[in-house]
């Protein structure tokens, strides 16, 4: 089983090389490539979920430890891993399937599918590998490609997003890439659990190193931040995230963000660094601004996919709200189960927020399809002629506001929960005012896209619903967001949601699992 | 010591040039420039006064050796660099065939 990891990374990085040969050669070849190797990808994923437990590890190169020092680059595989790989594939899956039909419009179709397997590869590299420089390389494979399919329509817009996307994310690149040099000078290592228990040493014999331990904290913060788009760093995401083409928004907002950078953060945050209260803070504090900042700049736009981008930092705030609490009551020494309870609240709303924002993206980019126009003003009786889109939208829509039959309600409830046990009122208080804020700005979408007049100037000009691949995605993660509200279940959950809290819960095992000391 | 902070003033000298310059061009230099200093950094990290380069032969086993990881850092840090390069200059070529300069001022139709 552990030699299967690689092929988290071998099955995209060679279906996109494959692609970039055939492609010349043989018409559509990509078209059928692309959705099988995802579907191999889905089922890979869940094999490992339900066949496998604790921590795998696959060495590359097979080069075994030297006097208990790891020297092969380590691929990791554990709960939480498992639960993102989750999200990168099935996201990828139905945004895939999605793009059959939509990139008929672009000229170099096949490009884009090749662009596409590469930011999976890099998406999965980064989450798999134990190595803090190689989850650079990999960063930067998933940035690179991110980057060019932002820029894919190759209109005005979409350059000027990804000039700036660029330069923001290249100065992060950059930052990330000094905080690597910093950490390899310091303990002389690259693998996170041999970091981890350099640090752990280092931490309790010399009181310089504590200074250190903050600067690379904030570095990284300040590098995976604006990956992640929390808020001071989060100004290039409207931008790239409404310009990029519909099924790549999705995957940006949906999958991008929170693999390269939430997982980082969280990962090297609980796992590498010892837990401390000031950055505990500091992480809760971003996040929470993040989420009231997003929320009320999202009420004032009039560009359908510019709402949903800025709304997307707002739910970023959330995830980070709800695992931020966590690290604060684990800092403390407070009770281990309000920080799991907190943290299942944030890695669940992870889990929810990729499918409903990735199903809003695609109704606004269904409807950006059929009637060419991203704004608002100009929409308004659309439930006519799309009903399919409407519906779907719809669902999407009150999930994300937390209407309680759908998903994204039950985890805002476990993260206002938590932080009311853990007694941070404040939070819980402004976590469900932002819900409030939340609902304003989508029945502001609904109303003026879906409803708002009779649709007679669109069944005028004749138009038709999506074509099937489309509509096929959509009322999949239509579906997705009722079922998943199955996993506050906790029979389901501890398939799913338990194997990823326990790692984090039990931070410091991380590093004797893999060392195995 | 000094050395490190002469690195480091490098970083900062890229830093403003993304920062204040208005010229697309400009910016993709500062970057560049941002890049070389960290490149600078992880050399300077793995080498040793009076290390030789790290190749065992006869009679040589037990020399000071440098640090050879940091160059392997290296390597794939300045091919990703390049990408980079290549991606941002593409990109601001395409942005001067569309709105016919490279002042940034007057390229920003993406606002709110």
């Amino acid at each position: 089983m552990n030699s299967l990891i690689p092929l988290f990374v071998i099955i995209p990085l060679g279906c996109a090389f494959i692609m970039a040969m055939l492609g010349r050669f043989i018409k559509n070849i990509n078209k059928f490539i692309t959705p099988i190797f995802m579907l191999s990808l889905v089922y890979l994923t869940f094999h490992f979920m339900l066949n496998s437990e604790g921590t795998l590890i696959y060495k590359v190169g097979g080069f075994e430890p030297v006097n208990g020092i790891p020297i092969a680059i380590y691929m990791v595989m554990d709960g939480l891993t498992k639960l993102i790989l989750l999200v990168i594939s099935l996201v990828g899956f139905l945004a895939i399937f999605y793009s059959l039909s939509y990139t008929k419009q672009y000229t170099s179709e096949r490009k884009f599918y090749v662009l596409f397997s590469l930011m999976i590869a890099g998406m999965n590299g980064i989450v798999i590998s134990g190595d803090i420089f190689n989850i650079f390389v990999f960063l930067e494979i998933a940035a690179l490609s991110s980057y060019a399919l932002v820029a894919f329509g190759v209109e005005k817009h979409q350059l000027e997003a990804s000039f700036k996307y660029q330069v923001l994310g290249g100065i992060a690149s950059l930052i990330i890439l000094l905080t690597i040099a910093l950490i390899y000078w310091n303990t002389g290592t690259l693998n996170i659990a041999d970091i981890s228990r350099q640090l752990t040493v280092n931490c309790s014999s010399q009181a310089g190193t504590n200074v250190f331990l903050k600067f690379i904290s904030v570095l990284l913060i300040a590098g995976f931040g604006l990956k992640a788009a929390i808020f001071p760093f989060h100004s290039w995401l409207p931008d790239a995230h409404s310009s990029a083409p519909s099924p790549i928004s999705a995957m940006l907002s949906g999958v991008l963000i929170k693999a390269i950078g939430v997982y980082v953060i969280i990962r090297l945050f609980f796992n590498m660094f010892p837990l401390s209260y000031e950055l505990s803070m500091t992480i809760t504090v971003l996040g929470t601004i993040s989420m009231i900042i997003g929320g009320l700049l999202a009420i004032g736009q009039w560009d359908i996919k510019r709402m949903l981008a800025y709304s997307s930092i707002s739910q970023i705030g959330y995830i980070i709200l709800g695992l931020g609490i966590g690290m604060l009551v684990l800092a403390t020494g407070g009770n281990k189960a309000v920080a799991a309870l907190s943290i299942t609240g944030g890695l669940f709303h992870l889990l929810n927020h990729s499918i409903f924002k990735g199903l809003l993206f695609l109704s606004a980019g269904a409807v950006e399809y059929r009637t060419g126009t991203r704004d608002m003003r100009k929409m308004g009786g659309l439930s006519e002629v799309l009903p399919i889109t409407s519906r779907t939208s719809l669902i999407g829509s009150l999930a994300i506001s937390g209407i309680p039959p759908f998903n994204g309600f039950f985890s805002k409830l476990i993260i206002i929960i938590a932080a009311i046990q853990a007694q941070y009122y404040v939070l819980a208080f402004l976590a469900v005012l932002v819900s409030v804020i939340t609902i304003a700005y989508f029945m502001k979408l609904q109303k003026y896209t879906f409803y708002n007049n009779d649709g007679s100037k669109w069944k005028k000009k004749k138009i038709k619903e999506v074509p099937f691949s489309m509509a096929f995605s959509m009322i999949i993660m239509a579906l997705l967001c009722i079922l998943l509200s199955l996993l506050v279940i906790p029979d389901v959950r501890e398939i799913f949601l338990k194997p990823a809290v326990d790692v984090l819960i039990n931070a410091a095992d991380y590093s004797t699992n893999i060392l195995g000391i | 010591m000094i050395i490190y902070i002469l690195c480091f003033i490098l970083f900062l000298v890229g830093l403003y040039g993304v920062v204040s310059k208005r010229n697309l061009i400009k910016i993709i230099i500062g970057i560049a420039i941002m890049e070389y200093s960290i490149n600078l950094f992880l050399i300077m990290i793995g080498y040793i006064e009076g290390g030789t380069a790290p190749i065992i032969t006869k009679g040589f086993e037990h020399a000071k050796f440098v640090d050879p990881l940091p160059q392997a850092m290296i390597l794939t840090s300045i091919v990703i660099g390049l990408a980079t390069t290549a991606l941002l200059l593409a990109v601001a070529i395409r942005l001067y065939q569309k709105y016919g300069t490279f002042d940034i001022n007057k390229i920003k139709d993406l606002k709110g």
